[in-house]
C-alpha cells in the first residue's frame, strides 16, 4: 500500500485552492500512517472546522468532521471509549489554538493517545482571511487591516507546557522530516502534536507579500531554525535570530498517558 | 421479582443508565445533576465502563458522541448553564443522527440564577435550542421511580431513533428522596444494524431510520455536521438536498410522536382539566387526591417532546386546561396550539412548587 490507497477516490476533486499547501501535509501523514502496518478499519480520523478540517473527508476510513474547535473532545471521546482505534486528528491555528484552546491544553494534560497535525497556515482561511491567534506580528489580514497587534501563540511550547509525550514542528516544505515526525508521533504512546507551517497562498500570501506559492514555501525553508542549532546557540550564550522559528523534534518524553491501547 | 430501594433522584437515574447498559459518561460538575455524574464516577470503572470528567460541558458533549460512534451507550448529565453550553453539539448530534442521551436536571434561570433551587425553564430550549430546524425526544419524571424508568427509555429511543433524547428532569425531582422499584432486567431496544452495501445514510424504511454503521467495523463511514449526501458526503449547497436531508430528520421523529406518546389520563369526562409534567405532577396528584371530583381531570405527561398532543383530544368535554409549570408557561403555549377552549396558564419562578392551594384557587377561578 502507499499513502495513496488512504484517499476516497469518490470524494475528488478536493476543495483546496491552487498552491495549498494542506495537501502536502495530508500526504505526509497519510504516508506515515501507511507506514505504520494500520488497517482502515482501525483508524479514525477526526477533524473540527476549517481548511484543514475538511481532511477526513478524503480520507477512506471511519471519519469524523465535527464542530468548530472540538475535534479533541470528540476524538477523547472515540479513543476513551474505543482504545483499540488509532485516532488521528487534523486541525488548523484558529480551530486549535483560538476556538478550540481549551481542549488543547486538556488534551495535552491528559495525554491521551492521540495523533495531532496541526496545519498552521497563520490565517483563517475559510472564511476568507481573518487574523488568527498565530497570525505573526504586523502580517495583514480582513481583521489585522493594519497589522497585527496582537503577539502570536507558540502552539509547540503550549502542547510541550501543557503535557504532551511528542510535540515537532516543520513546514510543508520539510515533506521528508514532517513524514518522519507523523511517524514519530504515532508510535509514541500519549499525546503527539505536530504543527506543520503551511503557505496559504489565497488568503495568507497574497496579503503578506507572497505572491508566488513558492515564495512563501522559500521562506519556510530558508526562516527555518533547527533545534539542534538553537541549542547550539543557546550554549554558546549567542542570541536566537528573531525572523526564525524552530523546527524539529521539540518534546518526547514519557508521562503517563490516557486511551493506551491494552 | 423486585427490591426496594430508597434513592435520591439523580441517584436513580445513573442506576437506571447502568441497567440499561450505559458504558460512557462524559460530564462536568453542575448543581444540581453532579450526583449522577459522581454516581458513574464509582460504578462505571467497576463495570468496564468510561467515566470521564471533561474539561467543559462543551467537551461533554462532543465525549459522549465521539464514544457513540464507536458502539457505546453513551451520556451526560448537566444543567441549565451547561445546557447552554451544550447545544452547538446537540445540535450536530441530531444532524449526524447519533443516539446519546443527556440529563437536564433543570434550575432557576436564566444565566447562573438559582443553581439549588427548581425550575422547568429549559423545555423549549430542548426543543429549539441549536440552531436550525431539527427533532429531538424529551422525557419528564415526575417521581424518583420515574428517573430510574425514564432514564431507561431514554437509551432505548436514543437507539431506536438514532437521536439525542433528554431526561429533563428537575432540581425538585433530582433531589428527593423516596421509595423506588427495581426490577431484575430491563428492556433493552438497540440501533438497527448496517446493511452492508448501503450508503450509510440512507434510509430505505417507512421509519425514515438509516442502520448504525459503527466505527472499527469496516463501514469507512465519514460523519460531517454539514449538509451531506446519503455516501455522508458534503453537499451543502444543494437546496433540494438539504430540504430532504433535515425533512427527513424532522419527520423521522415527529411522524412516531404516537408511538413514544408516554402520559396518563384522569376523569376523562371532566370539563377543567390540568395538564402537568415533572415536578409539578407532584401537587396535581395531592389536589386530585384532596378533591375527588370528577370534573376535574388529568393529564399527566412523561413524553414532552414531540408533544403528544392527542391526548388533549380525549378530554371530549374540556373547557378549560389548566397548566401549571415551573416557567412562564412554555408548554401552555404549546397545549394552546392544539386546543380551541382556554388554556390557563399557572406559572411559578422562585423555585418551588406549586402549593394545592394555588392550584385550587386557579380550578375556582380566583387566580
Amino acid at each position: 500500500m502507499s499513502f495513496e490507497d488512504w484517499y476516497r477516490q469518490d470524494r475528488l476533486p478536493h476543495i483546496y485552492c491552487a498552491g495549498c499547501g494542506n495537501g502536502t501535509i495530508i500526504n505526509c501523514t497519510l504516508a506515515a500512517v501507511d507506514s505504520m502496518g494500520w488497517k482502515k478499519e482501525e483508524t479514525v480520523f477526526v477533524s473540527g472546522i476549517g481548511c484543514s478540517s475538511r481532511a477526513p473527508g478524503y480520507i477512506l476510513t471511519d471519519s469524523l468532521h465535527t464542530t468548530h474547535g472540538r475535534a479533541l473532545a470528540f476524538a477523547t471521546g472515540v479513543k476513551m471509549a474505543k482504545p483499540d482505534l488509532h485516532v488521528v486528528v487534523f486541525t488548523g491555528d484558529g480551530d486549535l489554538a483560538a476556538i478550540g484552546g481549551n481542549h488543547f491544553i486538556h488534551a495535552c494534560r491528559r495525554n491521551i493517545d492521540m495523533t495531532v497535525v496541526c496545519m498552521n497556515n497563520q490565517i483563517y482561511g475559510m472564511t476568507g482571511g481573518q487574523g488568527s491567534p498565530t497570525t505573526p506580528l504586523k502580517c495583514l489580514s480582513s481583521t489585522t487591516p493594519y497589522g497585527c497587534a496582537e503577539p502570536p501563540f507558540d502552539l509547540c511550547e503550549l502542547a510541550t507546557a501543557a503535557g504532551a509525550n511528542y510535540v515537532a514542528r516543520w513546514t510543508s516544505y520539510h515533506v521528508k522530516e514532517l513524514e518522519k515526525a507523523v511517524k514519530a508521533g504515532l508510535e509514541t504512546p500519549g499525546f503527539s502534536f505536530i504543527e506543520a507551517l503551511v503557505q496559504c497562498p489565497t488568503a495568507f500570501g497574497r496579503r503578506n507579500k507572497f505572491r508566488q506559492v513558492m515564495d512563501h514555501v522559500e521562506f519556510l525553508k530558508t526562516h527555518s531554525l533547527l533545534r539542534a542549532k538553537r541549542d547550539r546557540l543557546l550554549e554558546q550564550g549567542q542570541p536566537l535570530p528573531e525572523d526564525m522559528f524552530v523546527v524539529g523534534e521539540l518534546t518526547k518524553r514519557n508521562r503517563p498517558a490516557m486511551g493506551v491501547k491494552r | 421479582m423486585t427490591r426496594t430501594e430508597f434513592w435520591q433522584g439523580n441517584t436513580a437515574c445513573a442506576e437506571g443508565a447502568l441497567a440499561v447498559g450505559c458504558n460512557f459518561f462524559g460530564g462536568y460538575p453542575i448543581t444540581p445533576s453532579t450526583e449522577v455524574a459522581e454516581h458513574m464516577a464509582v460504578k462505571l470503572p467497576k463495570k468496564g465502563g468510561v467515566f470521564i470528567q471533561m474539561e467543559d460541558e462543551i467537551a461533554s458533549m462532543a465525549s459522549i458522541i465521539g464514544a457513540s460512534w464507536t458502539g457505546a451507550r453513551a451520556m451526560t448529565a448537566t444543567s441549565g448553564p451547561g445546557f447552554s453550553l451544550m447545544m452547538e453539539n446537540i445540535g450536530f448530534a441530531a444532524m449526524t443522527e447519533t443516539p446519546c442521551v443527556v440529563v437536564n436536571v433543570q434550575r432557576g434561570g436564566p444565566s447562573t440564577g438559582q443553581p439549588t433551587m427548581s425550575a422547568q425553564g429549559d423545555m423549549m430550549q430542548a426543543r429549539f435550542g441549536s440552531h436550525g430546524d431539527y427533532a429531538i425526544i424529551a422525557l419528564c419524571p415526575a417521581t424518583v421511580q420515574e428517573m430510574y424508568e425514564l432514564t431507561v427509555k431514554a437509551f432505548n429511543l436514543a437507539d431506536q431513533y438514532r437521536v439525542p433524547v433528554f431526561l429533563m428532569a428537575d432540581e425538585t425531582v433530582g433531589h428527593m428522596r423516596e421509595k423506588i422499584l427495581i426490577p431484575d432486567t430491563v428492556e433493552r431496544i438497540g440501533r438497527k444494524p448496517f446493511v452492508d452495501g448501503t450508503p450509510p445514510f440512507r434510509a430505505t424504511d417507512p421509519d425514515l431510520i438509516p442502520g448504525f454503521p459503527t466505527f472499527g467495523t469496516g463501514r469507512h463511514v465519514h460523519v460531517t455536521g454539514l449538509t451531506h449526501d446519503e455516501r455522508g458526503y458534503p453537499c451543502a449547497t444543494n437546496p433540494k438536498l438539504h430540504m430532504a436531508l433535515v425533512k427527513r430528520l424532522v419527520d423521522k421523529i415527529e411522524n412516531a410522536r404516537d408511538a413514544m406518546a408516554d402520559y396518563d389520563v384522569v376523569n376523562l369526562d371532566a370539563e377543567q382539566v390540568f395538564v402537568a409534567y415533572g415536578g409539578p405532577v407532584r401537587t396535581v396528584m395531592q389536589v386530585m387526591h384532596d378533591r375527588k371530583d370528577k370534573n376535574v381531570g388529568f393529564l399527566r405527561l412523561r413524553t414532552v417532546w414531540p408533544f403528544p398532543e392527542k391526548a388533549l383530544a380525549k378530554f371530549r368535554n374540556a373547557k378549560r386546561f389548566l397548566v401549571p409549570e415551573m416557567n412562564f408557561g412554555q408548554i401552555a403555549r404549546e397545549i394552546q396550539r392544539h386546543v380551541k377552549v382556554p388554556v390557563h396558564c399557572i406559572p411559578k419562578l422562585g423555585g418551588e412548587l406549586h402549593t394545592p392551594d394555588e392550584l385550587v384557587a386557579a380550578l375556582e377561578g380566583n387566580a
